[in-house]
């Protein structure tokens, strides 16, 4: 009821002004277990993706997070636990609303592309029409036309590629899954991808991102959730974790000579790297307690003149690396 | 439904639309209608053509009576011409000499030269029309010693002949004439054909399955369909493909037959003719009445051949071939679910390709003994029913025993279908695993 009611608003908000404000979950799970025989693949999962926004689920290897992504699809069934779609139990029906794009795909090799494109289209419930029509936006938006009456076989790994993100987006789901969408793919039409991504978020489009490449996380997710041995250990805003990670570290370029630090700072401040070359002179330094920000440069202008003083924020991959780590450490323990 | 439907029709029409189906299901009767004409056009081209056999006897033994026929002359040339023949052959235009020696009654023995091969059946027909004139000779000197009156005609009179004729007693109790070489020719290849169409329709299935695996594209697929849906539509979808093929080869076949049959009959009524010629100038009367009895084969044959129950053969065949197709191509798909190579499908095929296999050694057993319990049993049993109860159908097999074994058929391809779902399930999102039979068996009982 809640999701028809914000639809009907979105209609008349063409501006997205109040929709801002009214942005729902349009997947939620709740304490998912998977089991196979001899190993859990997913302990009591649960994940919540707000709408029109980019969804990224993390994980080393072997963490569960495709049996997650088949539970979504409806592939697998949980052997306990909630699926809601749009604020409803999932029904099986949901299937047609959701574009999939799995790690390891392929195509029909001795199929023609268009035949193929078409056929796939139908079988996410398009009408031949509406799949012919929609299919000429998307190979004329590619320029790929003259790939249309191609075999597959006859096609590059990268053009193959294009062919299945089309088909995965081309009957225009709500939700869209893309597992390790860039692989295979040239730095050009990384960024046409990606930039893709960023549209479809733009219309209103959902996506779960799942991949290893933490820059791209960093540039088009807008939430992450961590999985480890079939637990989720983190999960929030993607700023917001980046926030709790840091280390209070800072990093000071100056210019001027190098004063014996340790003696000035005094015992709230470390210096954990010091790097002097011909051109730039360049330290890091750690608050031990709350001390802000002002305190150490008030402390710093008096010795030097500083070029530079910045927070150093970390970036996803330590994220990623520290929090795994960590979480296995403990599994040990 | 609909989406196994859009399935079914993908699979059916990517492999008929394949040239090598079209070829295939296209020149496959041609072909063998074409070695059945072929033989029997070339045999009769041959006839027609003139030849003429110069025949040096210098003992005069079958002078004059070697009669000429249509297209094989003879024609007596004294020992000078002879001689000169032998030297310079290419003067004579003969297409041979034939040289009876003088001590031929003794020997048995004639030559015939030629610069040619000579042809299988000039060479028969010399040498018995020489064997019938020399036979003759003889039974006359031995007639002329013993000095019996008729001797000859009471010799000729002991040859006997005896057909001895199967007739079946029909279901009315009434006599209908059958042939057990007829029934038999049929069963086996009904039962080859069987064989044939199961197991190459079985393996398409399998190599559907694992092309979707190993392309990587079944998990596109099945996150808009229910696998089972398209393991159904799959095995549908291909079976409807080996009904085409199977439906085009039995309508070309008659048509090819029909072709055949007018040509092949027109042809041995003039052997027939021929044969009754030379029978004629030897004067024995006796054998050639036999004759009409051979001109009647044919006709025989195609009574026999109507006696037969088609239209129930050509049901059983449909019958059997989409339940077998199904339970074979149930077990075929879960097997391709299962595996990532073809070397890893090899090993686990023996265990489905030993019922064929098996069907096939025991169908020369079956058509010998159509009603013992080993033909009784295997068309009862589903694995082998398939082969073997079409075997049996032409010769008659009682209603009781076609309803169970169809009863038993149906209720085994339900389990092979659940359970080829199940297996089909677990087994298609399973990578990089070298599975047994003994793990294939666990996944039956996984839960989704």
């Amino acid at each position: 009821m809640h999701f028809f009611l914000c639809n009907i608003i979105r209609a008349f908000d063409t501006d997205n002004k109040v929709f801002k404000f009214l942005i729902m979950d349009i997947f939620q799970a709740n304490n998912v277990v998977k089991e196979f025989v001899g190993h859990v693949a997913l302990s009591s999962v649960s994940i919540t993706v707000k709408e029109a926004s980019v969804f990224g689920l993390l994980g080393p290897n072997g963490a569960g997070k495709t049996t997650l992504i088949r539970i979504i699809n409806q592939i697998t069934a949980p052997d306990s636990g909630e699926l809601f779609f749009e604020g409803r139990p999932i029904r099986s029906e949901d299937i047609y609303q959701i574009g999939y794009l799995p790690e390891e795909r392929g195509l029909y090799k001795k199929m023609k592309v268009g035949e193929q494109a078409l056929y796939l289209a139908q079988l996410k419930g398009m009408s031949k029409r509406d799949a012919l029509k929609s299919l000429k936006y998307w190979f004329e938006k590619f320029e790929i036309q003259a790939w249309w009456g191609k075999k597959v076989e006859e096609l590059s790994k990268g053009m193959a590629q294009k062919v299945q993100f089309i088909t995965t987006v081309i009957h225009q789901p709500k939700l869209l899954i893309f597992d390790e969408p860039f692989t295979g793919f040239d730095p050009i039409n990384t960024n046409l991808i990606k930039n893709e991504i960023l549209e479809l978020k733009k219309n209103g489009t959902t996506i779960i991102f799942s991949t290893h490449n933490m820059s791209s996380v960093e540039e088009i997710c807008d939430h992450i959730a961590l999985i480890n041995q079939s637990k989720k250990i983190l999960d929030g805003q993607i700023d917001q974790v980046k926030e709790k990670f840091k280390t209070n570290t800072f990093e000071v370029i100056y210019r001027g000579d190098t004063p014996d630090m340790d003696n000035h700072l005094g015992a709230n401040f470390k210096v954990l790297e010091h790097i002097t070359s011909e051109h730039q002179k360049q330290m890091k330094v750690k608050f031990l307690n709350g001390n802000s920000n002002n305190e150490l440069l008030k402390i710093l202008m008096n010795q030097f003149e500083i070029v530079s003083f910045k927070e150093i924020i970390p970036s996803m991959n330590d994220v990623f690396i520290h929090v795994v780590e960590q979480n296995n450490l403990e599994i040990k323990l | 439904m609909n989406k196994s439907l859009l399935i079914l029709k993908r699979e059916y029409l990517t492999r008929v639309k394949k040239k090598s189906f079209i070829i295939m299901t296209l020149l496959f009767p041609l072909i063998m209608g074409g070695l059945t004409v072929l033989p029997t056009y070339l045999a009769t081209m041959d006839d027609k053509e003139e030849r003429t056999i110069a025949v040096y006897d210098p003992t005069s033994l079958i002078l004059n009576k070697l009669e000429s026929n249509q297209f094989t002359k003879f024609h007596y040339i004294p020992e000078q011409e002879y001689q000169g023949l032998k030297t310079d052959f290419k003067s004579g235009k003969y297409y041979a000499i034939l040289y009876i020696p003088e001590n031929i009654i003794t020997t048995s023995r004639a030559e015939m030269i030629s610069d040619k091969q000579i042809t299988f059946d000039i060479k028969n027909l010399v040498t018995n029309r020489i064997e019938n004139i020399i036979e003759g000779e003889k039974r006359k000197a031995v007639v002329d010693q013993t000095g019996v009156p008729d001797l000859e005609k009471k010799l000729a009179a002991t040859k006997t002949s005896i057909t001895v004729e199967t007739i079946k007693l029909g279901e009315e109790g009434k006599a209908v004439k059958s042939s057990t070489e007829i029934a038999m020719a049929i069963g086996y290849v009904a039962g080859f054909l069987m064989y044939f169409f199961v197991l190459m329709y079985g393996l398409m299935v399998m190599r559907g399955v694992m092309e979707e695996k190993t392309n990587r594209i079944v998990e596109v697929i099945i996150s808009s369909v229910k696998p089972f849906q398209l393991l159904f539509g799959k095995i549908v979808g291909i079976g409807l493909v080996g009904l085409t093929q199977i439906s085009i080869w039995i309508i070309l076949s008659i048509a090819i037959a029909t072709g055949v049959g007018s040509f092949v009959g027109h042809g041995s009524h003039e052997t027939i003719a021929q044969a009754q010629n030379i029978m004629a100038t030897q004067g024995v009367d006796q054998i050639a009445a036999a004759a009409p009895a051979q001109t009647n084969a044919t006709l025989e044959i195609l009574h026999m051949i109507g006696s037969l129950n088609i239209p129930l053969i050509i049901f059983s065949m449909f019958f059997y071939f989409i339940c077998g197709f199904i339970l074979y191509a149930s077990f075929y798909g879960a097997i391709g679910s299962a595996v990532d190579s073809d070397e890893d499908a090899q090993q686990l095929m023996m265990p489905v390709m030993m019922p064929l296999i098996f069907s096939i050694i025991i169908l020369f057993a079956v058509a010998k003994n159509p009603e013992g319990p080993l033909a009784f049993w295997a068309s009862i049993i589903p694995f082998t029913s398939p082969i073997i109860m079409v075997a049996r159908i032409p010769f008659g097999v009682p209603a009781w025993q076609i309803i169970l074994s169809m009863i038993v058929l149906l209720g085994s391809i339900l389990g092979s279908i659940w359970m080829a779902g199940k297996i089909y399930r677990t087994g298609i999102l399973m990578y990089g695993k070298k599975v047994n039979l003994k793990e294939i068996v666990k996944w039956l009982f996984y839960k989704n």
